[in-house]
C-alpha cells in the first residue's frame, strides 16, 4: 500500500494519486514495484539481467498512455534502473515517467534512471519527466538520469523534461539519433534552489535527410546554486535545428550555458541563441502596479517562464 | 480625486541636479477625463511614474481622495485604485494573454470576459488568449494588450502613457471609441498622457507640460486655440 504522502509524490511528478485505473503503468518504490500492469498494446516485463523493465508498444497503438514513475522514499537507497522503451511503427504513445525523492534522513538518496526509446517508424512519442525532491533530512537527493533514443524514418518525439524542485544534485545527459524526416523536441525547465548543482548535457545527430530538432531549456537559478547547460546540435545530413538556451539567475547563483552547434554536411542549417539574465525590472514593476507585492511578482514571473 | 501638490522631481546630476518636475500642482476630479500633453523630454511621463509611485518626489505631495499617497509603494497605491498602462509595456516570457488579464483583475477572468476587453482594444479576441506575452507579440499588439489590463480592473484613477503609440489608424479608431465609453462608465477618473487630436478632444480638462512645469491648464476649448497659436507661431515646443 502506498503511504499518503507516497501518493503526494506521485501526484506531483505524474500528475496520478496512486495505482492508475486503466492503461499500462509501472510503480517504483525503494527499487522494487509497487503495482505494474500491461495491457493488449503496451506490455510491461521486468528485464533478467538487470534492474529495469522492457516496455514494449505494439505497431500502429492509437493514443494510449503508459505511466512508469519511480518513487525514493529510504534514506540512503541508491536505486539504479534500465528502461528500454520499443515503440512500434506508427504507433501513438504518451508516457509519463519522473522521480520523486522523498529524504527524512541524513544518508544521500539517488536515482539513476538509464531510459532508452527505440522508436519505430512514423511512430509519434510524447514524453513527460519530472524530477522533485523534498525532506526535512540532511541526506542529499539525487537524479542522474541518462537518455538515449533513436528515431527511425519520419519518426516524431516531443520530450517534455523538468525539474521542479528540491534536486541537490543531478547531472542528466540526453542523446538523440535521427533518421530521415524524423523530428524531436526536447523542452528542458529546471529550478535549483540553495547548493544545488544541475549539469545538463544534450547531443542531438541529425542524420537522416529531412529531420529537424529543437531544444528549449529554460532555467532559474536561486541562492547560491549552480547550473551548467551543454546542448549540442551535430548535422549530418541536410536537416535543421535550434537550440535555445534562456536563464533567469538570481541571488548569488551561478549559470554556464555553452550551445554548440556544428554541421557536417552543407545542407545543415541550424542556429543557436543563448541568454541568461536577472528578472527584468519593468516586468516587476507592472505587476506591482497591478497590486501585486515585489515577492508575488517574482514568483509570477518565474512560474510562468517555467512553465 | 487625486491631487498634486507643489510636487518637485530632480535627479543627480551636475552640481545641484536636473530638475525633471518643477512645482507641479494640479487637481483631477472624479469622473473626469483629463488629457496631459506638451513637447517630448517636458516631464510628462515621469508625472505618470511619480502619481503611480514608480519614481518618488524630492518635493511636494501626493493626494488620493483625500488621503496622502506620497510615501506609499506602488503595490499599495494599485490597491487603493491607482492604476498605470506602460508606454513600453514589458514583455513576459510564459505568461498567456489570459493570465496577465486575470492577475490584472486579481482573479481569474472567463474567456467571454477577456474576449470583451481584447475586442475593446481592436484585437481579435481568441486568437489572443493562449498567446504568450512575449517576442511574439508586435509593439502595437503589447500596447494593446497593455490597455486591456487596465480595463480589466476597476479604478479611482487610471494613467495612460501615451496609448496611441505604435498603434494603427484602424485601431485607433476602436481605441478612441473605447476610451469614450472607458471615461462614462469604468475609471472613475481617467488621465491620458498623448499627442493625439482625436484623444485631446476627448478631454474635460487638459494640461501642457512643458519644462517640467504646468505651462496651461484649461478645457479644451480654452486650451484648443492657444495649443494651435503656439504651433503656428513655431515656438519651442515644436523644437523640443
Amino acid at each position: 500500500m502506498l503511504e499518503n504522502f507516497e501518493k503526494e509524490l506521485l501526484k506531483t511528478i505524474a500528475d496520478i494519486s496512486g495505482l492508475p485505473d486503466a492503461g499500462a503503468f509501472n510503480i517504483r518504490r525503494n527499487g522494487e514495484s509497487a503495482g505494474r500492469h500491461s495491457t493488449e498494446n503496451i506490455t510491461i516485463e521486468p528485464k533478467k539481467d538487470k534492474p529495469g523493465i522492457d516496455i514494449r508498444v505494439m505497431p500502429f497503438t492509437s493514443h494510449e498512455a503508459v505511466h512508469i514513475p519511480v518513487i525514493v522514499t529510504e534514506s540512503g537507497l541508491n536505486d539504479v534502473v534500465y528502461n528500454d522503451f520499443y515503440i512500434g511503427e506508427g504507433a501513438e504513445v504518451r508516457i509519463v515517467a519522473g522521480c520523486g525523492i522523498h529524504n527524512n534522513g541524513e544518508c544521500d538518496s539517488r536515482h539513476d534512471g538509464i531510459h532508452r526509446f527505440h522508436i519505430g517508424k512514423n511512430a509519434k512519442v510524447t514524453y513527460v519527466e519530472k524530477h522533485y525532491g523534498e525532506g526535512e533530512g540532511t541526506g542529499a537527493r539525487i537524479l542522474n538520469p541518462v537518455t538515449e533514443v533513436y528515431m527511425d524514418e519520419g519518426a516524431e518525439c516531443e520530450m517534455e523534461m523538468v525539474q521542479i524542485k528540491g534536486v541537490d544534485s543531478t547531472v542528466r545527459d540526453t542523446k538523440a539519433h535521427l533518421a530521415e524526416n524524423a523530428r524531436l523536441l526536447i523542452t528542458e525547465r529546471l529550478m535549483t534552489h540553495g547548493a544545488q548543482t544541475a549539469r545538463s548535457d544534450v547531443v542531438i545527430n541529425l542524420d537522416g535527410d529531412g529531420s529537424s530538432a529543437q531544444i528549449i531549456s529554460r532555467s532559474v537559478a536561486k541562492d547560491t546554486s549552480e547550473q551548467i547547460f551543454y546542448p549540442r546540435a551535430v548535422g549530418n545530413s541536410r536537416c535543421r535545428a535550434h537550440v535555445q538556451c534562456d536563464s533567469i539567475i538570481m541571488d548569488s547563483a551561478k549559470i554556464r550555458s555553452i550551445p554548440e552547434i556544428a554541421a557536417n554536411h552543407c545542407d545543415a542549417q541550424i542556429v543557436h541563441e543563448a541568454a541568461i539574465g536577472r528578472i527584468n525590472n519593468d516586468q516587476l514593476t507592472k505587476l506591482c502596479t497591478l497590486g501585486m507585492t515585489p515577492e508575488d511578482a517574482e514568483q509570477v514571473i518565474i512560474e510562468g517562464f517555467l512553465s | 480625486m487625486l491631487e498634486l501638490k507643489n510636487l518637485s522631481f530632480t535627479v543627480d546630476g551636475g552640481e545641484r541636479g536636473t530638475e525633471i518636475i518643477r512645482d507641479v500642482s494640479l487637481t483631477v476630479n472624479d469622473g473626469e477625463f483629463f488629457v496631459i500633453t506638451g513637447p517630448n523630454g517636458g516631464g510628462k511621463a515621469t508625472l505618470a511614474r511619480l502619481i503611480m509611485g514608480i519614481e518618488r518626489p524630492t518635493d511636494g505631495q501626493i493626494l488620493l481622495n483625500g488621503r496622502e499617497i506620497t510615501g506609499l509603494s506602488v503595490t499599495e497605491r494599485a490597491r487603493l485604485g491607482v492604476g498605470y498602462a506602460f508606454q513600453q509595456p514589458p514583455r513576459f516570457k510564459g505568461m498567456t494573454v489570459r493570465r496577465l488579464l486575470s492577475l490584472a483583475h486579481g482573479n481569474p477572468l472567463p474567456e467571454d470576459v477577456c474576449c470583451e476587453y481584447l475586442t475593446n482594444v481592436g484585437l481579435c479576441s481568441r486568437e489572443y488568449l493562449n498567446r504568450e506575452v512575449d517576442n511574439s507579440l508586435s509593439g502595437g499588439e503589447m500596447k494593446r494588450i497593455e490597455i486591456a489590463t487596465l480595463m480589466a480592473r476597476d479604478l479611482d484613477v487610471a494613467i495612460f502613457d501615451e496609448p496611441e503609440a505604435g498603434i494603427d489608424l484602424w485601431s485607433f479608431s476602436v481605441l478612441v471609441k473605447t476610451f469614450k465609453s472607458m471615461s462614462r462608465r469604468k475609471h472613475k477618473s481617467v488621465i491620458i498622457i498623448s499627442h493625439q487630436e482625436r484623444i485631446m478632444q476627448l478631454a474635460d480638462r487638459l494640461a501642457v507640460i512643458a519644462d517640467g512645469t504646468v505651462a496651461d491648464l484649461g478645457t479644451k476649448e480654452e486650451i484648443f486655440p492657444r495649443l494651435m497659436n503656439d504651433l503656428n507661431d513655431n515656438c519651442g515646443f515644436r523644437e523640443g
